[in-house]
């Protein structure tokens, strides 16, 4: 077995691990390091079929940021985990048996495994010679699939929208700090100098 | 990415760009006072892009490399979208000021999510359907939950967007399989796949997903059981909305997706079709009769509308897509005249819901009540108005397609269906009496509602030209 054959079976199992300890941790924490854990082992992989600019991609967007703030909101919304999972039980039979219908289902396509003729040819996407992974990677998502890129901003933008619209609430009698009226305010007219005589007061 | 390529999707452009222009105006100066200006902006600009669609030169066009299809289709389903929504925008613009729900958000994200709408029925690739399908639903999602100090509005947009997710989630899910099985997600090449010999089994696993995902986008059953608390918890100016454009954007995805994806394996999807269809109508008919809700009592309706729609569609031939274009064309048309007339439904300035406070309507206001009572028996299918000319239309085509026994429980489905239509009419004429509703004011709700009950009336001489429209579609879609 060459090196990278054995480096994939180490990621390819350390991410099947990872994300069957997601699911089975009690600790919701813990459940989110695994997590952490199958999205390296992901990258591992993403490594290996060289595309390196995946790969950083996913360490850097899904284990620096998007999992740090999961963690972060795991730990600050105090959710009782264990009252979520009593409900569970209630559920799990109509769970299974959805389950066990689609395994069979999902059997039924992989005993029949016939691709339509040119499916390889037509999915594969490699890199034209010459040019970095990145800059491929850029000619694609900008070029061809240029419609589809706008469309993910677009979709973004609505969830913007729609977060300040179901969360921002104007209050009013709010004392805000304005630093245009702070610096433009005219030390002769807010302040006034009073000579205090000694023994009379004002 | 060429010149010809952006040319080809230039309404979508100038509407996106008018909804973030319109946004960046409305922060930066008057916030919700400029709301009532927004929405009028907002319908002028989709009436106006309505009719350059729909006078566009005739002719199909891909944009790029076929991920984009502008054909006579995608023209026929954007107007209808585009008008839609601007008719249910002019008119809920009243009703959401007196209660001070219109926010200035609300028309940008109905402008986004009818760009949605309009990527929906153009896609011409999985990706590009699943981006549009998810700007429209996200959109959607957000308008449902709009009044947040409502319990029940928040309990609807959580619900939908739930439900929605796992929607997503499965047609994710086929939409991954057909491209494994096809090595493709550009529609032209899936057609390919699916066409030539020994279709793969993934491939129509995967359709079978894609078509769940999709049946519930247009909820139809089993499919169904978000809409009634979805169109009874939202403000009723979203629900006008609801039932209507995004009904015609799904409807014109689903049979975009079964034509040019899967056109070649008719007999495959045709039953599958067949059974939602039966199911729809059985259930909208039937579950609608215990409502005395009129806002859930057209969430059954508009599920029993679905089913005549797909009973169009099962049918698998041009012909059968000319009717379900023109029957969509009339249910929105008939889902806007009516949710004009629920809008005014109020008492001491409260909106009601219930249908037994129509108790004597027609003495209060007869013009109101005629009109109702012309829209209610369209959607039940009462002959002179057009409405059975839409049922007419879709049983015919589902007995050509060879589908006599789907059309034959089509009308015993309508001949229930039309009780809880017929009774509503009895409470306006011959209810008991008892406390009656304010008396509307003439405004746009009522401009709305008796050009719906005219065109009802009217269309019957020739629908106004729909029907040689929708040929026109039919033919660029099924060739």
């Amino acid at each position: 077995m060459t090196v990278a054959g054995l480096a994939f079976y180490l990621f390819a199992i350390s991410a099947i691990i990872g994300g069957f300890f997601t699911v089975v941790a009690r600790n919701p924490v813990h459940s989110v390091l695994w997590l952490i854990l199958t999205f390296l082992s992901a990258a591992g992989l993403f490594v290996l079929l060289g595309a390196e600019f995946v790969a950083m991609l996913l360490i850097i967007v899904y284990v620096g940021a998007v999992m740090v703030l999961f963690l972060f909101v795991v730990m600050m919304l105090d959710v009782d985990f264990a009252e979520l999972k009593a409900g569970m039980a209630q559920y799990l039979p109509i769970a299974l048996a959805i389950g066990v219908v689609l395994l069979m289902q999902l059997g039924i396509v992989f005993g029949d495994w016939a691709q339509a003729p040119g499916a390889e040819a037509a999915r594969a996407a490699v890199t034209p010679d010459g040019v970095q992974n990145t800059a491929a990677l850029g000619l694609l998502l900008y070029d061809q699939y240029f419609l589809i890129f706008q469309l993910a901003g677009l979709i973004l933008f609505v969830a913007m929208i729609g977060a300040i619209v179901l969360t921002l609430r104007h209050r009013d009698g709010v004392k805000r700090q304005s630093p245009f009226a702070q610096m433009m305010r005219d030390p002769a007219k807010a302040m006034e100098l009073k000579d205090v005589k000694p023994g009379q007061g004002l | 990415m060429t010149e010809a390529d952006l040319n080809t999707i230039l309404p979508e452009i100038v509407l996106s760009l008018y909804a973030i222009a319109a946004l960046l105006v409305a922060v930066y100066s008057g916030k919700d006072k400029l709301a009532g200006p927004l929405i009028w902006i907002t319908a002028a600009l989709m009436a106006v892009l309505a009719a350059w669609i729909g006078f566009a030169e005739p002719g199909t066009h891909l944009a790029f490399g076929g991920m984009f299809v502008d054909d006579g289709f995608a023209r026929f389903a954007k107007v209808v979208i585009l008008v839609s929504a601007a008719s249910v925008l002019l008119m809920s613009r009243d009703y959401m000021m007196r209660r001070g729900m219109l926010k200035f958000e609300y028309p940008v994200l109905v402008s986004l999510s009818a760009v949605g709408m309009m990527m929906m029925v153009s896609a011409g690739d999985l990706m590009a359907l699943y981006m549009g399908l998810e700007l429209q639903s996200l959109a959607l999602y957000v308008v449902a939950a709009m009044r947040r100090d409502s319990l029940r509005s928040t309990e609807a947009g959580l619900k939908y967007f739930v439900l929605g997710a796992l929607s997503s989630g499965l047609l994710l899910y086929g939409a991954s399989l057909v491209y494994g099985y096809a090595g493709t997600t550009l529609f032209s090449g899936i057609i390919d796949a699916a066409g030539e010999g020994q279709t793969p089994i993934g491939l129509l696993i995967g359709l079978v997903f894609v078509m769940s995902g999709l049946a519930f986008k247009i909820s139809a059953v089993p499919f169904h059981m978000w809409t009634p608390d979805v169109y009874e918890g939202s403000p009723t100016p979203v629900t006008a909305f609801f039932a209507t454009a995004p009904k015609m954007a799904a409807m014109g995805l689903f049979a975009r997706v079964l034509f040019d994806a899967f056109g070649g394996v008719t007999q495959d999807w045709s039953q599958v079709l067949a059974l939602l269809s039966l199911l729809s109508m059985f259930l909208g008919a039937i579950a609608g009769v215990g409502q005395t809700d009129i806002k859930r009592l057209m969430a059954y309706s508009s599920i029993a509308h679905m089913g005549y729609a797909l009973m169009g569609l099962a049918a698998g031939t041009a012909f059968g897509v000319q009717a379900m274009l023109v029957y969509m064309a009339i249910y929105v048309t008939m889902s806007v005249g009516t949710f004009a007339f629920i809008l005014t439904m109020e008492r001491d300035g409260e909106p009601v819901t219930d249908m037994r406070a129509l108790n004597q309507y027609a003495k209060a206001e007869p013009g109101r009540a005629l009109a109702m009572l012309v829209l209610l028996f369209s959607l039940a299918g009462v002959p002179p108005m057009v409405g059975f000319f839409g049922k007419l239309y879709v049983l015919r085509a589902a007995y050509e397609g060879g589908l006599a026994w789907l059309a034959i429980a089509g009308v015993i489905a309508s001949v229930i269906g039309a009780f809880y239509y017929l009774r509503i009419v009895y409470y306006m004429y011959f209810g008991e009496e008892g406390e009656t509703l304010d008396r509307g004011r003439t405004s746009m709700p009522w401009v709305f509602l008796m050009g719906s009950a005219a065109v009802m009336l009217l269309g019957i001489f020739n629908l106004f030209g729909v029907e040689g429209a929708a040929i026109t579609a039919a033919a660029a879609l099924v060739n």
